[in-house]
């Protein structure tokens, strides 16, 4: 290695920790004001244009709060907890290459990408469990217990819908993967790339892995471990200050890394979704003419600018589509969450990644075959279940009723 | 060079981390020592050049096996250190002498054995597609047996937790 490659390297891991650390304030304000927007609020609009300077104001905040200790802490522990869930958010972002320059991304190109990735993100649980063991209070405590439990279901539903996308691309590489997706749709539609998640195995594995995903990162609608209704703050209650903050961070940088992730490996990476060039076609017609100069300027710029968009692009909509479910659903109750986990997800991404084997092995009638028996099966399960579900039964007390909602009639007569 | 600062470091963190495993009172604090044991073995696989080993080490034991651990161990809920105080004297003498000679038995081979010439780990020797293709040929038969063995185990647990439902 000489002292140019060191040079290199470290650029490369300037720019992820630049990347990571500059799209944080953002991604709170932008949480912030669409989660206003989904409950009719207004939001942060006060501090800077359109608000944008209120997470400086935040943080400002809690670098000025008070910072306590719990009494009967385990202090060591208590104190490594944030920086622990810290590190693996950071460090997963290392495998992703965010563009088609093999200097610039990614910082490792190693041969295990996904490997590395699952390995890091099962990292993450420490933090959150031992930050809720040693703040020696009986909430944080359920919470920490709570996300190794949620930790432990998701993690192999994720790795198994890894396991289609490793199928289809032949290799562990992050650059193999996002390569393997530069080719026409199917084989046969020209202009369109391959996204993994327009193969059946990859739309089925993308589904799975999104459920994943959100439960991995501790987000809504599985936020149990910080369940604010139930547990107060879950593991954190006890952290104020920066220590806090930490956490805040490592949470929102869990939910990028992750979502690089999913654009990596189910929405083509850093590839636009045609495979044209409009700008690039138009500098080489006008090439010798008097326009030439600028329009071959303007097509050099957007080959620069085209991976780092449609990365950042794919990246924000996954970001908005976490948001949107925070605002929507209701947060699970801990056993739905385990049956979901481990008799939904599980079995599911089982099936999927042996019908991916049988049409990499023996072609598409056998894995269509696959997919009708699997139809039919879930058909056939549904029909089954049916009626013989025990009718719940709500316990009332003497005087009160269930809610009966008013007929239609009333209500216009009201009207 | 490096490589070998490296192993140095790793192997420090590593001999550093067992002991605390075994000394340490408080079992989280064992189990976490355990955990950076585990993470800097896994470092240790990759500068042999098996980064498969490595990762996987890293996915199975730091981060499903300890996770369960310590899951259990929250869930005991053990009480001070002192209640876990061995009571019967013999037990640590006998303790002493069997890690002694082990470390000794160890200490010949590493000391003694001149003629071990240290090699160097070959590039390709880890790669997935090495792995795979030495799991699935020449060692097919043995690993498809370890699977058995593990299925073996899952459904024996199953059985267990099953029976003392029906009770």
């Amino acid at each position: 290695m000489t002292w140019a490659d060191a040079g290199w390297a470290f650029l490369r891991v300037v720019i992820v920790l630049a990347f990571l650390l500059g799209t944080l304030p953002f991604v709170i304000w932008g949480e912030r004001r669409v989660l206003a927007w989904f409950q009719d609020r207004i939001g942060p609009n006060r501090l800077g244009p359109f608000g944008l300077l209120q997470p400086i104001a935040d943080v400002v905040k809690l670098f000025f709060k008070e910072e306590f200790l719990p009494k009967a802490a385990d202090y060591r522990i208590w104190f490594i907890a944030p920086a622990l869930a810290l590190f693996p958010a950071v460090v997963a972002a290392a495998t992703i290459p965010w563009g088609p320059n093999r200097q610039l991304t990614p910082v490792a190109d190693i041969d295990v990408g996904i490997l590395y990735f699952l390995a890091m993100s099962s990292l993450a649980v420490y933090g959150v469990v031992l930050a809720g063991w040693s703040s020696n209070n009986k909430y944080s405590l359920l919470g920490g217990l709570r996300s190794s439990a949620q930790l432990i279901s998701y993690e192999l539903g994720m790795g198994l819908a890894l396991g289609a996308i490793i199928l289809s691309s032949g290799t562990l590489r992050m650059t193999g993967i996002v390569e393997a997706q530069d080719q026409p749709l199917w084989g046969i539609a020209p202009a369109i790339n391959h996204w993994f998640i327009f193969t059946p195995w990859g739309f089925i594995g993308a589904v799975i892995f999104w459920i994943c995903m959100v439960a991995e990162t501790n987000r809504a609608p599985f936020d149990l471990p910080e369940a604010e209704s139930e547990l107060i703050a879950g593991y954190h209650t006890e952290y104020s200050s920066m220590k806090f903050a930490v956490f805040f961070m490592s949470e929102y940088m869990a939910m990028v890394t992750i979502s690089a992730i999913l654009a990596t490996c189910f929405l083509g990476g850093y590839l636009p979704p045609l495979d044209i060039a409009p700008v690039a076609a138009l500098a080489e017609s006008t090439s010798g003419t008097a326009l030439g100069g600028i329009t071959s300027a303007l097509a050099t710029l957007t080959g620069w600018l085209s991976a780092p968009f449609w990365f950042i692009s794919k990246i924000v909509l996954s970001l908005f589509i976490f948001i949107w479910l925070r605002a929507t659903l209701p947060r699970l109750r801990y056993d739905q969450l385990m049956a979901l986990g481990w008799k939904a997800l599980f079995p599911l991404a089982l099936v999927n990644l042996m019908i991916a084997a049988v049409y990499f092995g023996f072609g598409w009638i056998p894995a269509l075959t696959g997919y009708g028996i699997l139809a039919l099966g879930y058909a056939l399960w549904v029909i089954n279940r049916r009626g013989k579900e025990p009718k719940r039964v709500v316990q009332m007390h003497s005087d009160a009723a269930p809610y009966q909602p008013q007929s239609h009639r009333e209500v216009e007569s009201v009207g | 060079m490096g490589e070998r600062i490296f192993f140095f470091l790793l192997a420090a963190i590593i001999i550093m981390a067992s002991i605390t495993v075994v000394a340490s009172k408080n079992p989280v604090r064992s189990a976490l020592a355990l955990v950076v044991n585990f993470f800097a073995l896994a470092m240790l696989y990759i500068t042999l050049h098996a980064h498969f080993l490595g990762a996987v080490q890293i996915i199975v034991y730091a981060g499903a096996i300890m996770v369960l651990f310590l899951f259990v161990i929250m869930l005991l809920n053990l009480g001070s250190p002192d209640a876990m105080q061995e009571t019967t004297e013999i037990k640590r003498p006998i303790a002493w002498v069997i890690g002694l000679s082990i470390l000794g038995l160890m200490m010949t081979q590493v000391f003694m054995v001149a003629s071990v010439v240290p090699t160097e780990a070959p590039e390709w020797i880890g790669t997935t597609e090495n792995v795979g293709n030495a799991l699935f040929s020449k060692w097919a038969f043995p690993f498809e047996i370890t699977s058995i063995l593990l299925l073996v185990a899952v459904i024996g647990s199953i059985l267990l937790a099953k029976r003392r439902q029906l009770n």
